[in-house]
């Protein structure tokens, strides 16, 4: 009888420690996300796997990481900046506009052989002569124009395009250096295009 | 992009040019108006009837090694009911017991009525651009048009529907590959265009009903009917990911969440779509 006793006991203890740990770790609801998917062209299967950041900016709308973990993703962004190997911030604005008007590049659709591009216009205002530009992003019209060209905004500037996760956590815009997207040189030629006083964006 | 860019631009100025809109009007107002106004254009006509038709001719043909037409599908509403089907999906199917939407349980009649098989179907489902419409792309437009005025009731009642919901919800929030883009990069702001293109917020119901039932839709640029695995399928494209796989769990999740996100609007699909 005392034996029974102590044998239930011990079975409802662990009982509620499996479901403990059931309700502590809510069950995934994404699944095996890798069965949805098969590499194509350049688009292989570790895409699907997500880096720090990614994870922490995949929740609902306006939901943004705690400030711990926030910051710990901004000093990483920022650490990670590699300035122009030469010094020289600025390029060739007629280079820039074709990266800046280019969306193609690293989709599975796409010649790898081909140079990417970044498609500024996708989400920003920037020549007053393109009409045909998005509003996901701030207009950046006159951009050069507007700040001028000191040591300090063009420092800004390359490293916004290099990883925006250092000013705005979850940042909708690519990581364009960080990730790889541009050449050190196309950073360049698109940095020429916001602020070279020639270019259609300072018209 | 730069043809693609190219068909853009001309696309709009053929429409300016036929509209007469003076291009400081558009500089001003270079919303979706352009679109909206091309559309209007088309009045009543819409491109996707002439595909609704061949797809009602594939319904009852013939075809496939058991010479059978797919008269006998059953799209959730019992053998042959179409009317008001395509608003119920994706749903639950105990004959397969899991969630199914419109293209997947097309596919699956085709295999079980007329002995097709699977492999071969969805080796390539969708047409190329300017090709004619798969068999898949004619029916879908043939079912949906038989859902026209239905509300969307897109059910929540059974386990693995909701689980289906809520894999298409997370997924549609997580950001990946180089771009670091989700579903909701483009999706979950309100009143924001991407070049030209209004996008839908998908996230409130306002916009997400609009879009969902005017899916599939027959897709000016690309000259023919595009359907929602399709539009699913081309979503992940752009977001670098690898090929998002027809019929895979994520895909009838999404499919899911945005159509549950559309309950109560009436079905308006195909739909003219820029």
């Amino acid at each position: 009888m005392h034996r029974t006793v102590t044998w239930s006991l011990l079975g409802a203890a662990l009982c509620c420690t499996s479901m403990l740990v059931v309700a502590a770790e809510k069950p995934d609801p994404l699944g095996d996300v890798a069965a949805s998917f098969k590499a194509r062209g350049q688009a292989g299967m570790d895409r699907l796997e997500r880096n720090p950041m990614q994870q922490a900016c995949s929740q609902p709308t306006s939901a943004e990481p705690p400030v711990d973990e926030a910051n710990e993703i901004r000093s990483g962004a920022q650490k990670r900046v590699r300035p122009p190997s030469n010094g020289q911030y600025l390029g060739d604005w007629k280079a820039g506009e074709t990266i800046a008007q280019t969306g193609k590049g690293m989709q599975y659709s796409d010649d790898p052989a081909e140079p990417n591009g970044d498609n500024c216009y996708a989400c920003h205002q920037m020549a007053s002569s393109e009409i045909a530009y998005g509003t996901l992003g701030p207009s950046l019209a006159q951009y050069g124009k507007l700040r001028g060209n000191s040591n300090a905004i063009l420092e800004y500037t390359w490293s916004r395009l290099w990883d925006s996760h250092i000013y705005n956590v979850c940042s909708h815009m690519p990581r364009f250096g960080d990730a790889g997207i541009l050449t050190e040189q196309q950073l360049k030629d698109v940095m020429a295009y916001l602020f070279d006083p020639a270019s259609p964006v300072n018209q | 992009m730069k043809m693609k860019n190219g068909l853009f631009a001309a696309l709009a100025w053929v429409t300016l040019a036929a509209l007469n809109v003076p291009a400081a009007a558009v500089a001003q107002d270079a919303g979706d108006d352009i679109f909206a106004q091309y559309r209007e254009m088309f009045g009543d006509d819409n491109p996707a009837e002439l595909i609704e038709l061949q797809g009602e001719d594939l319904w009852s043909q013939t075809r496939g090694p058991k010479k059978a037409s797919l008269e006998q599908c059953d799209l959730g509403l019992g053998p042959g009911k179409l009317d008001g089907a395509y608003a119920r999906l994706p749903r639950y199917f105990a004959d397969t017991k899991r969630v199914m939407d419109l293209e997947t349980r097309l596919i699956h009649c085709m295999v079980t009525l007329q002995g097709f098989a699977e492999k071969d179907l969805v080796a390539k489902p969708f047409s190329g651009r300017g090709d004619q419409p798969s068999d898949l792309e004619a029916l879908s437009a043939f079912i949906a048009g038989r859902s026209r005025g239905t509300p969307i009731e897109v059910s929540q009642a059974h386990a693995q529907e909701r689980a289906a919901y809520e894999r298409g919800k997370a997924f549609f929030f997580y950001r990946a590959g180089p771009h670091d883009f989700s579903c909701a990069t483009c999706h979950s702001q309100s009143g924001k265009r991407i070049r030209l293109q209004a996008l839908p917020n998908l996230t409130e119901a306002a916009d997400a009903r609009k879009a969902y039932a005017t899916w599939p839709g027959y897709r000016i640029s690309e000259g023919t009917v595009r359907t929602m695995e399709w539009r699913m399928g081309d979503c992940a494209r752009q977001q670098r990911l690898p090929e998002l796989q027809f019929g895979s769990d994520i895909a009838i999740g999404l499919i899911t969440y945005l159509g549950v996100m559309a309950n109560g609007e009436p079905m308006n699909a195909p739909g003219l779509k820029r």
